[in-house]
């Protein structure tokens, strides 16, 4: 199976006040094709910096990363967003559902960036919000959910463009840990149930059980 | 674009404001627009009613009906001026006209033409010495079909026998009759400038080219087509400046109002359009949706404005301020403010361009 992720020698730099700082120093780091990994480490360590590449958010400043088989290494910014659009899903820390679209449509916002399928995607995000439970939410706006029924309907977006890697940024911080457990047992039922790869940053060592594999981060170096 | 579209129907309140300001700019577009063609159109309406081609005044008087006299002899070489099929002389005086019913020195300011070829809406064959066709605007004065009006100093009787429209000259309503009326009522209050026969103020011509007239004529005349004499009347041109500058100034507030409102829409949604970029938005589809909200919301305060100058315009009486509407009008002042939205709009997309993705990610460490 080719693997959901491979990070060689990644290293991204930045400049800040005429200096170079080091985010991510030489990261090496496969992801099989269904397994979910947690990435863990302090603030400032570099697993946004790793998320963001990974998911073609950000450019590596050297290395090589590959998707699902493509090597985004030298991708333009149009060819990562195109990417973005098929490849991977995504589950922001903040959730970051669209304030005045119903859960369905906050799903249909994926299909609708790229070539249209109507009906086929109106099909699939009502199955994806039967499947996470909220069926009968489907009409309601992001204000009138719960933030364990954002999170759900975060959860559904991600999944809509059937990505070979979903990544999780930090998705249990603004949730109590009752409810920060279950949704991370959800984020793992789901995974699970469609073979589907994912990464969760996350600085929380408590929900990193729900992983196959816990890889921590320092000062930008991947530790296995 | 479905996002967009879905932000206009679903939060409406966050575009109050903006359609509001639109469509007082629409209104105010469409006002100025709509008294530039009525102020137009009753400077204009003898000129543009002639079914000719050309206006030949005489050389000296540049241009000016007014100053204009042509006498028979240099009729006869504008009618063998090659092409032209037909010659009309034209006469006008402008006076006062007192209406029955109207106190003494309530003089209602009316021009005499005397004609030969008949202007649109008017018979081929003039009326009667001491009869003429009134414009429609006389009927808010009283006139109606029969009434004797009588202009200038000696009173001299014109009897109203008809009606025609959109004939209006110098902002001023018109009479049509026979040159020999238009002489007789030149003759008796403007002793100063009679006319003697077969002398005319100009002639309207059917067929040929002005230059063949007036060289036709040895340099005696200036031959205008239509379009030509209506830009040399006075004021007109000076007032379509004016007018055009306003609404052009008026255009260019609209730009900014969308340029600022929609700026600022932009700046309230970057964390928004970092999420939506990172799930796969291209920065031209999400300036596309600015620019569909921006033209959305122009076409309502269009919309808004047009039936408000559509109802201004029935509730002026005939005769009161000179504005009118029409489709053209209203529909290029859209098509300005549209333009205007889409130039407004383009000031955000440096804006739009720039939301990084990576900033709905907990922003790059």
């Amino acid at each position: 199976m080719t693997p959901a992720l491979e990070m060689e020698a990644v290293r991204k730099v930045y400049e800040s006040g005429g200096e170079e700082v080091v985010a991510l120093d030489r990261a090496d780091l496969v992801v099989g094709s269904d397994e979910i990994v947690a990435l863990v480490g302090p603030s400032g360590s570099g697993k946004t910096t790793l998320c963001s590449i990974a998911g073609g958010i950000l450019a590596p400043t050297s290395g090589r990363v590959v998707v699902g088989g493509r090597d985004i290494s030298g991708f333009s910014a149009r060819e990562l967003t195109e990417f973005r659009r098929e490849m991977v899903g995504f589950v922001f820390q903040t959730v970051n559902l669209v304030p005045f679209l119903t859960a369905r449509e906050n799903l249909l916002v994926v299909d609708e960036l790229g070539p249209r399928t109507g009906r086929a995607a109106r099909q699939r995000a009502d199955t994806l919000l039967e499947e996470l439970g909220l069926g009968d939410r489907a009409d309601n706006l992001p204000g009138q959910l719960s933030g364990g029924q954002k999170q759900r309907v975060a959860i559904g977006r991600a999944l809509m463009n059937d990505p070979v890697l979903v990544l999780f940024d930090e998705p249990t911080s603004a949730l109590d840990t009752e409810l920060g457990e279950q949704v991370v047992g959800l984020i793992r039922q789901e995974m699970k149930a469609r073979g589907t790869a994912a990464i969760i940053v996350t600085h929380d060592e408590r929900i990193t059980h729900h992983a196959d594999r816990t890889v921590h981060i320092t000062d930008g170096r991947v530790e296995a | 674009m479905r996002i967009a579209l879905r932000e206009l129907r679903r939060r409406p309140g966050r575009f109050v404001v903006a359609t509001a300001i639109i469509t007082l700019i629409a209104i105010l577009l469409m006002f100025l627009g709509g008294l530039l063609d009525g102020l137009t159109k009753g400077n204009t309406g003898a000129f543009r009613a002639q079914r000719a081609e050309a206006i030949v005044f005489s050389a000296t008087a540049q241009d000016s009906l007014v100053r204009s006299r042509i006498d028979a002899a240099t009729r006869r070489r504008v009618e063998g001026a090659p092409g032209v099929t037909a010659v009309g002389g034209l006469g006008s005086l402008q006076i006062g006209g007192r209406v029955p019913g109207h106190g003494p020195r309530d003089l209602v300011p009316v021009v005499l033409f005397g004609y030969e070829l008949a202007p649109r809406g008017l018979p081929a064959r003039p009326p009667e010495r001491g009869e003429a066709y009134a414009d429609e605007v006389l009927r808010s004065e009283g006139v109606r079909e029969g009434t004797v009006i009588r202009v200038g100093p000696q009173r001299t009787p014109i009897r109203v026998v008809g009606f025609v429209s959109d004939t209006e000259y110098a902002g001023q309503a018109t009479h049509w009759g026979s040159l020999e009326t238009w002489r007789a009522a030149q003759d008796a209050n403007r002793p100063g400038s009679r006319v003697g026969p077969g002398v005319t103020q100009a002639f309207v011509v059917r067929g040929g080219d002005p230059k063949a007239i007036d060289r036709a004529t040895g340099g005696a005349t200036s031959t205008l087509t239509i379009d030509e004499a209506i830009g040399k009347l006075p004021g007109v041109s000076q007032q379509q400046s004016v007018f055009n500058q306003i609404i052009g100034v008026t255009v260019v507030i609209a730009i900014v109002v969308v340029a600022l409102f929609f700026a600022l829409i932009t700046v309230e949604r970057v964390a928004l359009y970092g999420v939506l970029k990172a799930i796969g938005a291209s920065s031209g589809t999400l300036f596309a949706g600015v620019v569909l909200q921006a033209v959305v919301v122009t076409l309502v305060a269009g919309a808004a404005g047009a039936a408000a100058a559509l109802a201004l315009d029935a509730a002026i009486p005939p005769g009161g301020i000179p504005f009118t509407t029409s489709a053209g009008r209203l529909l290029a002042s859209v098509a300005f403010l549209l333009v205007a939205a889409v130039v407004g709009c383009t000031f955000s997309l440096r804006r739009v361009l720039r939301v990084d993705p990576a900033t709905a990610i907990g922003g790059a460490q």
